[in-house]
């Protein structure tokens, strides 16, 4: 196999990229993947003279990354994956939906996030899978929720209580933000606002994979303050929104108890974020180069205060929650994943990790401040709703032993380099382990260091698919909670 | 003096629903609304205009001042601990039981009129549920009129007063299978959850969506007005017929305030139950009435 080899971050020529004929493309890719190669990401990329087809290729294990592309020319289809790779189904629809390649033999061939206007001009209704039987009957959920939620619709064939079949359809946040990035790539302030709203959950994950992917193209490296700066940030959002789940978790099973607690607890933590950079999101902390706002002696103290004052809270109130019998009675054998379905429909992030997939962006391809400080990768088996509320709890405390041993090694040094201008040609893989996942920015430069390209990946995009696997078989009143288990971005996934 | 209790009896349910929102707010560490906010909720939506959904008949319409109606049908036929009922008959119980039902059907034939899928779920789980609380229900007022030899709510409650052991154990029976039906009946935790906003997990909310207004006010007054002649019940069956009206009244308020607080501690220590094994704890409630069956018919027909 000549693929080229990379890793995250590791900027490579756009020509070093083999364009292999369709065929061996095909047959090298298919191969890789049963050798166990992880699918990272699936892409087209319009040139003059047609579409050309990237696929990144991990391997954890090592933390390389493959790379390679073939030319459809003015072939408007190619022989589908899906139906040797379920982890194609999406991104072949995806492509599909941007440059009307056909996938031919593709068994789920609908839009992603466009509807089904922009595909076909004549007004035919979005083809939902539909059940007939007596005891069937659909129930739609949405687009407009109750509470505050984002709009997406599900459609449930249901016999009596169980739910047979979970029909996600989203779409209804798409803003373009591929295209805006390429639009307003001269503004380079404009663009950080983009990164942060990918999805507004995901702030620091999001602004920070586009923030590294610049540097990485313009060939600069952040100072070592920067970085543990960025990794504090980052593993306080994600013990943040790990604690509003597990608050919500409650709320859903209505456990009063757990859901007050958490709830208070989680509001400490982003008010550390709020008094780190005036935005309890951490919104505007991240900046090409490094980052704006500095943790100073006096800001160090707070965060060591909070995170040693929460610790012991957070162990109480878990440990009375999952000895509860009552929740774990809700919580356990509901929305079970298995492992074999987790790895082939290539789900990432807790998520995958409760389904004993052993995926952590953090240990398999480090980045920023997680190159010094090596993470230990946790998983459980059951795959459930219980070990998706349980791996939440132990990587908020992972997450506090981290930032405890980043705080202990601040390095000096200063927060912001000037950012060069970005090189030509290039073609780079910016991975992160947001708290949902792994975020995927993949961006590739023309000749004259121009943004060609950018191509974003939300962990929302595999997980989706997980959910409406997870709550086959389960009581249509037990949604919810899968639903909230899983807690997946609609905006990460509309774009 | 039957004027007074039946004032009291309606005014009652905002406490009730009051108090238990209020255990629960300081539990979670809040400060919680007024007791009385229920009060004011009720008077706010009688002020409010309706919005009525185009699909509905007049069924839809009708439904809300129906059931408020049968309820307190129902609540004219239950007398206060040591008092005396409104109205008493022979075999009054059945109609106190069926006035509750024809509340129920009216709900759920309402529900089902807005032709919305999640009105039709709901309705179809309280039905399931309705149909296992019933002949419970029927069995627990049979071992009460077999140990009082009476036939009407009234005489029963005045000739049950007597302290032996085997009273007592009917009285414990009929007390633990009657909360049970408090909570399944009231739609609390950890058959339902009244706070939820998530229309797939409801019962008893959903089929209170569509409305809006003075009919939305009824169907919450008339839920909780339901709950409150449950812990009535319940109260008449623990508390002594012959302790004189001022004594049983203040036993009566603080035994409905100790269920309105138990009920608080519930929600906050517990997680409901999965929708398929809510039949489970409902057959707790016929397992227990028909306990209290055996045992009278064991102590009043004969030994082994």
């Amino acid at each position: 196999m000549n693929w080229a080899i990379t890793k995250n971050l590791q900027a490579i020529q756009v020509h070093d990229i083999p364009r292999l004929p369709l065929n061996t493309f095909r047959e090298q890719l298919l191969k890789a993947c049963k050798q166990g190669k992880r699918l990272v990401q699936f892409f087209g990329d319009a040139e003059t003279d047609g579409i050309v087809l990237y696929t990144v290729l991990a391997d954890d294990e090592h933390s390389y990354l493959y790379v390679a592309s073939t030319h459809l020319k003015d072939r408007r289809e190619y022989p589908s994956f899906t139906n040797y790779l379920p982890a194609f189904h999406l991104f072949e629809r995806e492509i599909f939906e941007q440059f009307s390649i056909t996938p031919v033999g593709h068994p789920w061939l609908k839009p992603v996030r466009k509807g089904i206007a922009e595909i076909s001009k004549a007004e035919i209704p979005y083809p939902f899978f539909s059940m007939d039987g007596e005891e069937v009957h659909e129930v739609g959920v949405g687009p407009i929720h109750a509470g505050i939620i984002e709009p997406g619709h599900f459609r449930f064939a249901c016999v009596g209580e169980e739910v047979h079949h979970l029909e996600i359809q989203l779409g209804f946040q798409h803003r373009g933000i591929e295209k805006l990035f390429l639009e307003h790539q001269d503004k380079q302030q404009h663009l950080l606002g983009l990164a942060e709203s990918i999805a507004g959950d995901t702030v620091i994950g999001h602004s920070g994979t586009y923030a590294r992917a610049v540097e990485a193209l313009s060939g600069i490296t952040v100072s070592r303050r920067a970085m543990i700066i960025r990794t504090i940030a980052l593993e306080l959002e994600r013990i943040g929104i790990h604690l509003g789940d597990l608050s919500a978790l409650a709320t859903d099973v209505a456990y009063l108890t757990g859901s007050a607690v958490f709830g208070a607890l989680r509001t400490s933590i982003i008010n550390t974020t709020l008094a780190l950079c005036g935005s309890r999101f951490g919104r505007g902390l991240m900046t090409p180069g490094g980052v704006n706002f500095d943790i100073s002696e006096e800001i160090q103290g707070n965060i060591r205060t909070i995170i040693d004052d929460i610790e012991n809270r957070i162990e109480l109130a878990a440990e009375v929650m999952f000895a509860s019998s009552s929740v774990l009675s809700r919580f356990e054998k509901t929305g079970v994943v298995s492992f074999e379905t987790a790895q082939q429909i290539g789900m990432v992030g807790p998520a995958a990790r409760a389904s004993g997939l052993a995926l952590d962006v953090r240990s398999d391809h480090p980045f920023g401040g997680y190159i010094h400080f090596p993470v230990h990768k946790m998983t459980l088996t059951s795959g459930d709703v219980f070990a998706r509320a349980y791996i939440r709890y132990i990587e908020i405390m992972q997450s506090i032993r981290i930032i405890r041993e980043q705080l202990a090694h601040l390095p000096k040094g200063e927060l912001k380099k000037e950012l060069h201008k970005l090189k030509p040609h290039l073609f780079v893989i910016s991975m992160a382990e947001g708290w949902r996942g792994e975020i995927v920015h993949t961006v590739i430069t023309d000749k004259d260091g121009r943004l060609k390209r950018y191509k974003i990946k939300d962990p929302s995009f595999h997980n989706w698919f997980g959910l409406a696997l997870a709550v086959r078989g389960n009581g249509i009143s037990d949604f919810p909670v899968c639903n909230k288990s899983f807690n997946l971005s609609y905006c990460g996934f509309d774009l | 003096m039957i004027a007074v209790q039946f004032l009291i009896i309606l005014i009652v349910p905002f406490l009730f629903i009051g108090l238990i929102n209020r255990t629960k707010a300081v539990w979670a560490g809040r400060r919680g609304a007024p007791l009385l906010q229920p009060f004011y909720d009720f008077f706010k939506l009688l002020r409010k205009g309706e919005v009525i959904s185009k699909t509905t008949t007049f069924i839809f319409r009708l439904s809300p001042s129906l059931q408020l109606a049968a309820v307190f049908l129902a609540a004219l036929i239950l007398p206060l601990p040591g008092g005396d009922s409104l109205l008493h008959f022979p075999a009054d119980f059945v109609l106190f039981a069926y006035a509750l039902g024809l509340a129920r059907f009216f709900m759920i034939i309402a529900a089902l009129d807005t032709g919305s899928s999640f009105e039709g779920m709901g309705a179809s789980r309280e039905v399931t549920f309705a149909t296992i609380v019933e002949p419970a229900f029927f069995i627990l007022l049979g071992s009460l009129v077999l140990i009082s030899g009476q036939n009407s709510f009234e005489s029963i409650f005045a000739s049950i007063d007597s302290s032996d052991g085997f009273s007592i154990l009917v009285k414990i029976l009929c007390t633990v299978s009657l909360f049970i039906m408090l909570l399944v009946e009231g739609s609390r935790v950890p058959v339902d959850d009244p706070n939820t906003h998530l229309e797939l997990t409801m019962i008893h909310e959903v089929m209170a969506l569509d409305y809006s207004g003075p009919d939305l006010a009824f169907i919450q007054y008339a839920s909780a007005l339901k709950m409150v002649l449950i812990g009535t019940l319940l109260a008449n069956i623990i508390i002594p017929y012959s302790l004189g009206a001022a004594l049983s009244l203040t036993l009566y308020l603080a035994l409905l305030a100790v269920i309105a607080i138990t009920i608080g501690f519930i929600e906050s220590w517990m997680a409901r139950l999965r929708m398929s094994h809510v039949p489970q704890f409902i057959f707790l409630m016929t397992a227990l009435s028909l306990a209290a069956f055996v045992v009278v018919l064991f102590f009043m027909y004969g030994g082994f």
